[in-house]
């Protein structure tokens, strides 16, 4: 815990953005930084969980403890929508409360005996995660990295895509794709390089795909898409950023059969113990939520929501653009990554905010690698995403 | 979960399993197995009774089997609480009612009233308490903010999940056969003749003590004398105690329901605790942590900060439509309308309890806690377990689930429709009179 640098990104940028409304009350605060969804979740989803919620008061409807790994119904459905044509099992499933907290499972089912590599830059939590569970050395402050990890560089010169002849073997290799924080989405053929990098490594991919359905182009959705995924990767996706479910916490991982351990063991036996000791299941009504986003009223209804917010991404996109930056992310993702070359990303998050009252989120709290570039999120409310590129054009112009 | 059930070599670096008859090959990775989960005996003890249950009852396709085994709630959620949830969750569909993510530290409105109704003249405050998915994973967090490098003490018998995350976490050594007991945790036995509360004299000093009180599975409260003596022991030895008090709904006489009721709590304890046998929330999940300001690690630092920052880090608060119920469940209507839900589980206890007495059995528990622990001498506990099973289809637990010093118990649990624990009682009657 002493190895930690700070506090968790978030909650740093929350609050600078705490003691800017306080200097400044009347400044009509436009957040684009935390990936926060905006918009009401739609009437078919919250249907289903006030469902839920009225049945629990009632003798026939009244459930206890669910499955640790999640309602079958609700595995069956997220297997067969999403990875249907890819033979991935409802038993391969396990429903969670979350990204965030099946990586910390995750880390904890690997321990602290093994190494890991992330991209650079990439979403905090899988480094320090790995810092918590004690598989890194210490901070070192003039590159900006622990030790022991394996930093994975993805810059606009490698097209965000790590170049791997230069990465060295890692037991664990954590890769987001749509990436948050570059918005990039990795090809096909990128991926089955990276299949074929851990297979010869011998190495786990864990796969972060919440970001898939933002995809608008044919690149991959899940790492099961490439051939000989299932003996490297786990999968970890999640309800928020499709459903609006920031709040109401429902995910889930994929650990298939095939994966094994060195000694031959099977990693989702492991996963599954973690889940049964370490976690209780997903709440009931989240489950439930999810469930009525997977019927076809739901999935078209989700649809519409990750469609008003890739226009607001658009929107955003066009903004940078039309100001003459370099701008990278934002078809495949709810994430625009603009390019400040040779400033400090924490000065131009802090000029911004001073001067637009819009927050938005240095990249080099994404790792050394993001430094010189903004992440602007997508998600807000049409009427403020506007107002907010409006401000960026009058201090760029 | 279907699993392959033969596992062999085929080539040096590749595995087969058979699985519906097909073969497959797969490649092993080159990741060596966490030896922490090596080290964990068979599966968790609550899925494993499953599996039994599983397994009687396509033995006996017609027998009604009543579950007084895992302790799970099975009366409704009054309407006060489960409303609230529904609107909560209808108002996520409208501009003015949407909320993305919450505070991880949980929503400040619940977080306030845990402080003052459930806490009341103690002074305990909002900032103190962490709302989470329920104290299965708190455990789990709070083993991870501990780390490897820690002792920890627990009772015997235990509710496992204390063992179990510190097996996962890297404290302990192996499990030993003989005596049913990991290396390096400190096992306190509580029994009948040290009326269920450990003999702090006979005890080792270590980092952190498990106490769980009312105490699953035995149902013992602790006295307020014992706790006192629990607090002074840990402040001679700068231990901290996590107190689990998710049972505390259920005390009858003037046992403490808190940890800091206890003078000098604040400088050495954490106080786990739950909406599930509170609220019947098992399946809404829900629960909370209190760390006090005052508890700090031994170079002066606040544990709270480390928790805090384990909470952002590794949690993203519990569900927004759970946290509604919470705060349904402590206004007036609802602390009544969940209270009468809990009275409802200790009359079971009692009715339980009393049989087993009336069949001139040794009773535990039961009064404090929605558990009776019942003594079978000279008998194994998955022995009785497998014939209450076998001759009742009653459901139980067998006491050596929970660690050596459970063994010749077993748990029955008073989570149930009143009329299955009469006919539990009823079918007990028969076969041990």
């Amino acid at each position: 815990m002493a190895k930690l640098q700070a506090g968790y990104l978030f909650p740093e940028i929350a609050r600078r953005r705490s003691a800017h409304m306080l200097k400044y009350p009347d400044g009509q605060v436009i957040s684009l930084g935390i990936g926060d969804t905006t918009e009401p979740i739609p009437e078919v989803i919250t249907f289903g969980m006030a469902k839920k919620a009225h049945a629990l008061s009632t003798l026939e409807g009244y459930s206890g403890y669910g499955a640790e790994q999640g309602e079958k119904q609700l595995r069956a459905a997220i297997a067969s929508t999403y990875y249907g044509d890819l033979s991935l099992e409802e038993s391969d499933i396990f429903v969670s409360d979350g990204a965030k907290s099946d990586i910390s499972r995750l880390q904890v089912m690997f321990g602290s005996n093994v190494t890991m590599a992330v991209q650079d830059p990439s979403y905090p939590a899988y480094v320090d995660s790995s810092v918590i569970l004690g598989q890194t050395g210490q901070f070192q402050k003039d590159v900006e990295k622990y030790r022991k990890i394996e930093y994975m560089k993805c810059n606009p010169e490698n097209g965000f895509f790590p170049d791997l002849s230069t990465v060295s073997r890692t037991d664990i290799i954590f890769f987001c794709s749509p990436n948050n924080p570059t918005g990039n989405a990795a090809t096909r053929e990128q991926l089955t390089r990276l299949v074929q990098f851990a297979k010869d490594n011998g190495s786990i991919l864990v796969y972060d795909s919440a970001y898939a359905m933002y995809i608008s182009d044919d690149s991959p959705r899940s790492i099961f898409e490439i051939p000989g995924a299932k003996e490297v990767a786990i999968e970890v996706s999640s309800f928020s950023k499709y459903a609006g479910f920031t709040g109401v916490r429902l995910g889930w991982t994929v650990v298939p059969k095939e994966l094994l351990y060195s000694d031959g063991f099977p990693v989702a036996k492991d996963f599954n113990r973690i889940v049964c000791t370490t976690f209780n299941g997903a709440s009931n009504i989240s489950q439930a939520g999810g469930l009525a986003c997977l019927s076809p009223e739901g999935l078209e209804a989700m649809h519409k929501v990750v469609g008003f917010y890739q226009e607001n991404t658009n929107i955003i996109m066009e903004t940078f653009t039309s100001l003459g930056f370099s701008v990278y992310g934002g078809k495949n993702a709810p994430y625009v990554w603009v390019h400040f070359p040779g400033q400090s990303s924490w000065d131009v998050f802090s000029e911004i905010l001073e001067k637009t009252h819009v927050v938005t989120t240095p990249g080099s709290g994404f790792g050394p690698a993001g430094d010189g570039f903004i992440r602007v999120s997508a998600f807000g409310h049409r009427g403020n995403v506007l107002e907010a590129c409006k401000r960026f054009k009058q201090l760029y112009k | 979960m279907l699993l392959p059930s033969i596992l062999y070599f085929i080539r040096p670096s590749s595995v087969g399993f058979v699985e519906n008859g097909l073969v497959h090959l797969c490649v092993c990775t080159r990741v060596t197995r966490n030896l922490n989960m090596e080290k964990l005996r068979n599966g968790y003890l609550f899925p494993e009774i499953a599996m039994r249950e599983l397994e009687h009852m396509k033995k006996y396709p017609t027998a009604k089997v009543i579950s007084l085994g895992i302790g799970d709630t099975t009366e409704p959620i009054p309407d006060v609480v489960t409303s609230s949830m529904a609107n909560h969750a209808r108002r996520l569909s409208t501009v003015e009612g949407y909320r993305g993510y919450g505070a991880e530290q949980g929503n400040k409105a619940l977080r306030k009233a845990i402080a003052e109704t459930l806490y009341g003249d103690l002074p305990i405050k909002d900032t103190e308490i962490f709302v989470s998915d329920g104290s299965q994973c708190d455990i789990s967090r709070l083993q991870l903010l501990l780390g490897s490098n820690v002792t920890i003490a627990v009772q015997d018998p235990t509710f496992p999940a204390y063992i179990d995350s510190s097996v996962i976490i890297g404290q302990t050594g192996d499990f030993q056969d003989e005596t049913g007991k990991y290396q390096n945790i400190e096992y306190m036995p509580c029994r009948p003749q040290n009326n269920f509360f450990p003999d702090l004299t006979t005890t080792a000093t270590t980092d952190v003590i498990f106490i769980c009180s009312p105490n699953n599975p035995t149902g013992h409260a602790a006295s307020r004398k014992q706790l006192e003596q629990l607090v002074e022991f840990a402040r001679a030895n700068g231990s901290i105690i996590i107190f689990d008090s998710a049972y505390a709904a259920y005390v009858t006489d003037d046992s403490p329901r808190s940890i800091f009721e206890i003078p000098g709590a604040r400088e050495v304890a954490i106080e786990i605790s739950s909406f599930s046998k509170f609220a019947g929330f098992t399946g809404v999940r829900l629960g909370w942590t209190v760390v006090p300001d005052e508890l700090l690690f031994s170079n002066g630092f606040p544990v709270i900060k480390d928790f805090n920052r384990i909470v952002c880090t590794c949690f993203n608060g519990a569900s927004s439509v759970a946290q509604a119920g919470g705060l349904a469940c402590l206004s007036s209507d609802g602390l009544m309308a969940v209270q009468s839900v809990v009275d409802y589980y200790k009359e079971n206890a009692k009715i339980l309890g009393d049989t087993f007495t009336s069949l001139g059995l040794d009773v535990y528990g039961g009064i404090n806690a929605p558990y009776a622990w019942v003594h079978f001498p000279g008998m194994k506990s998955w022995d009785v377990f497998t014939e209450l099973l076998e001759k009742t289809h009653i459901i139980t637990v067998p006491g050596c689930g929970f660690g050596p010093g459970g063994e010749e118990h077993i748990r029955v649990s008073a989570f149930g429709h009143r009329e299955c624990i009469l006919e539990a009682s009823r079918r007990l009657k028969s076969l041990l009179s």
